[in-house]
C-alpha cells in the first residue's frame, strides 16, 4: 500500500523568547505566554530561507528513504514565503537532491496548509501509478509585522515526506479535504507583512475547518478518536490544538508528542507536517495517526496514517525533530532578530 | 560578481558537491577537470564528496568583497572532509569563540548571497558545527 517511505525535518538554531519581543513593545510577556502557550520561537539565520530549509529537510528524508533520488517523479514545495515571486523553489530543491531532469516540479501556496497540499498531490500521483516516488515539503520563514500578535509566533522550519509503494513506514489509509472561501488572513502582492481578522481567525476559520475535516475523515474511515494513538493539528499557537482536539474528542496524550509550538512557534506550512515528523519519531508499528492541517483562506487537509514495522529501521537514520528543536539553540536579542528578519536594514 | 550563467554552470558542485575522480590514479578534482593534474589521464568518474569533516584552519573576514559586505564579520575555513578532500567555505551558526582547529563540522545547504533586492539568489554549501 502507498504511504510515507521517508521523512525529515529542518529547524534553524536561533531562538527568540516571548519576553524579548514583549520588552520592545511594552507588552505583558506573562499574558502572551499564558494566552498563546508559547515560550519562544525559531528564527532563521540570514542565509536560511524556504529553499535552503526544504533542501535540508529533504536530505534527511532521503537518508531515511534510502532511494536513488533520480527515481523521484515529483517534487513539491508548499510555502507562503517562497524566496522568488517568479521562479520556483522546487527546481532548486530538485537540483540540490539530484532528482532532475525527469521530474515534475511545482510550488504550492495556501497560507499554512501549502505543505499538506503538496503531500496530498504527491501521494495521489503515487497512488495513481504515475510516479514511483513523490517528495513533498512544507516550509516557511513566516513574518509577523513588528508589534503585531503574530510576531510572537511567526517562526521558521521545514518538514519533508517521500511517498512510495515499497518499504512504506506509514501507510496512507485515508485522505479528506474541507475548503470554503473565508478571508481570515491574507497578504496582498508587494506587501511585506500579512494582515488578519483578529478573533475572526478562530471560530469561523481554524475551528470550523479543522472540525469539518476531522469529522469528515472519521466519517469516511469509520474510525473514532479513541482508535488513534496520536493526532496532529495545525499549531498557530499552543492553545488552539488542544481546544480543537477537545471539540473532536481527542485528549492531551494523543496531541502532545506532535505539539511543538511552545518552543518552535508557528512554522506555517511546516507546522502540522513538523508535528507529524516528531510523532513518527516516537511511534510504534500499528499506531494510527491523524493529521489535520489548516490554511487560512481557508481549508484543511486530513490524513490517516498507519505506522508499519519499517519505522524501526529508518527512525535513527536522520536527526529526530525534538533533537533539532532542543539541541544547540542560540538565543538572540530583538535587535539581532530584527536584522536577521530584515525588519531593519543597514544604510547604503 | 558572478553571472547567472556561471552560477548555473557550477550548480552540480555548489548544490551536490560533485567531484571528478581520475579513473587512472584516483586523484579527486573539485571542481572537476578535463585532465588529471597528477597523471594527465582524461577519464574521470563523478563522485559526491563527504558531507562532514573537521576544521583544518580558519580566519575571520572583517573587510569582505562587495557581495558579502552585509555578512561581515564572518568565518571562512578550510575543512578536511571525511574522504580526505580539503574544501574552503564559510563556517556559520557558530560563535567565533567556538571555532577550533579540529572541530567537527557538517555541510549544509544555505544562501550564499543575492544580487541586491531584485537579482538572482545564489545557493550552495556552508559549514555548520556538527
Amino acid at each position: 500500500m502507498e504511504g510515507i517511505i521517508g521523512y525529515g525535518a529542518s529547524i534553524p538554531r536561533n531562538r527568540i523568547k516571548v519576553e524579548e519581543i514583549a520588552k520592545v513593545w511594552g507588552a505583558d510577556a506573562p499574558s502572551y505566554r499564558k494566552g498563546l502557550l508559547v515560550e519562544e520561537k525559531s528564527v532563521p539565520s540570514p542565509d536560511q530561507d524556504t529553499i535552503s530549509m526544504s533542501v535540508e529537510a529533504s536530505k534527511n528524508a532521503l537518508k531515511r528513504a534510502r532511494i536513488n533520488p533520480r527515481e523521484i517523479g515529483a517534487v513539491y514545495v508548499g510555502s507562503e514565503s517562497h524566496p522568488y515571486a517568479v521562479k520556483p523553489s522546487g527546481t532548486v530543491l530538485a537540483e540540490a537532491i539530484g532528482a532532475t531532469p525527469d521530474v515534475h516540479t511545482a510550488d504550492f501556496e495556501f497560507a499554512c496548509k501549502a505543505g499538506t497540499e503538496g503531500m496530498f498531490v504527491a501521494l495521489s500521483l503515487v497512488k495513481a501509478g504515475e510516479i514511483k516516488y513523490g517528495l513533498a515539503v512544507g516550509a516557511d520563514t513566516s513574518q509577523g509585522a513588528p508589534g503585531d500578535a503574530l510576531e510572537y509566533t511567526a517562526a521558521a522550519g521545514a518538514a519533508a515526506f517521500i511517498f512510495g509503494r515499497e518499504n512504506v513506514i506509514a501507510e496512507a489509509l485515508y485522505t479528506y479535504s474541507y475548503t470554503t472561501d473565508t478571508p481570515d488572513f491574507w497578504r496582498r502582492e508587494y506587501q511585506y507583512y500579512p494582515q488578519h481578522g483578529g478573533r475572526f481567525t478562530g471560530d469561523p476559520a481554524y475551528f470550523k475547518h479543522i472540525v469539518g475535516a476531522g469529522k469528515g475523515i472519521m466519517e469516511k474511515s469509520g474510525l473514532k478518536p479513541a482508535d488513534f494513538t496520536y493526532v496532529i493539528f495545525h499549531q498557530p499557537n499552543g492553545k488552539f490544538p488542544f481546544r480543537v482536539g477537545e471539540m473532536l474528542g481527542f485528549g492531551k496524550k494523543q496531541i502532545e508528542p506532535g505539539w511543538l509550538v511552545n518552543k518552535l512557534g508557528n512554522t506555517y506550512s511546516g507546522s502540522s507536517p513538523l508535528g507529524l515528523t516528531a510523532t513518527l519519531d516516537i511511534s510504534k508499528p500499528g499506531d494510527l495517526i491523524l493529521i489535520v492541517s489548516y490554511g487560512s483562506g481557508a481549508g484543511s487537509d486530513a490524513f490517516v496514517f498507519r505506522v508499519t514495522e519499517g519505522i524501526e529501521k529508518v527512525r535513527d537514520l536522520a536527526p529526530k525533530t525534538r533533537e533539532l528543536l532542543d539541541k544547540n539553540c542560540c538565543y538572540v536579542d530583538y535587535g539581532t532578530y530584527a536584522k536577521f528578519r530584515q525588519k531593519i536594514r543597514k544604510a547604503g | 560578481m558572478p553571472t547567472p550563467s556561471r552560477y548555473w554552470r557550477e550548480i552540480p558542485q555548489r548544490y551536490r558537491l560533485e567531484a571528478g575522480k581520475c579513473r587512472n590514479c584516483g586523484f579527486v578534482a573539485f571542481p572537476p577537470r578535463a585532465i588529471c593534474p597528477a597523471c594527465k589521464a582524461r577519464e574521470f568518474e563523478t563522485i559526491t564528496l563527504a558531507d562532514a569533516g573537521k576544521i583544518l584552519t580558519y580566519t575571520i573576514i572583517r573587510v569582505p568583497p562587495q557581495p558579502f559586505v552585509d555578512q561581515a564579520p564572518y568565518a571562512m575555513g578550510i575543512v578536511e572532509l571525511d574522504d580526505g578532500v580539503r574544501l574552503t567555505g564559510q563556517i556559520v551558526d557558530c560563535d567565533f569563540e567556538e571555532l577550533k582547529i579540529g572541530r567537527r563540522v557538517k555541510i549544509e545547504f544555505r544562501k550564499i548571497f543575492q544580487e541586491g533586492e531584485s537579482g538572482v539568489i545564489y545557493y550552495g554549501y556552508k559549514f555548520v558545527p556538527e
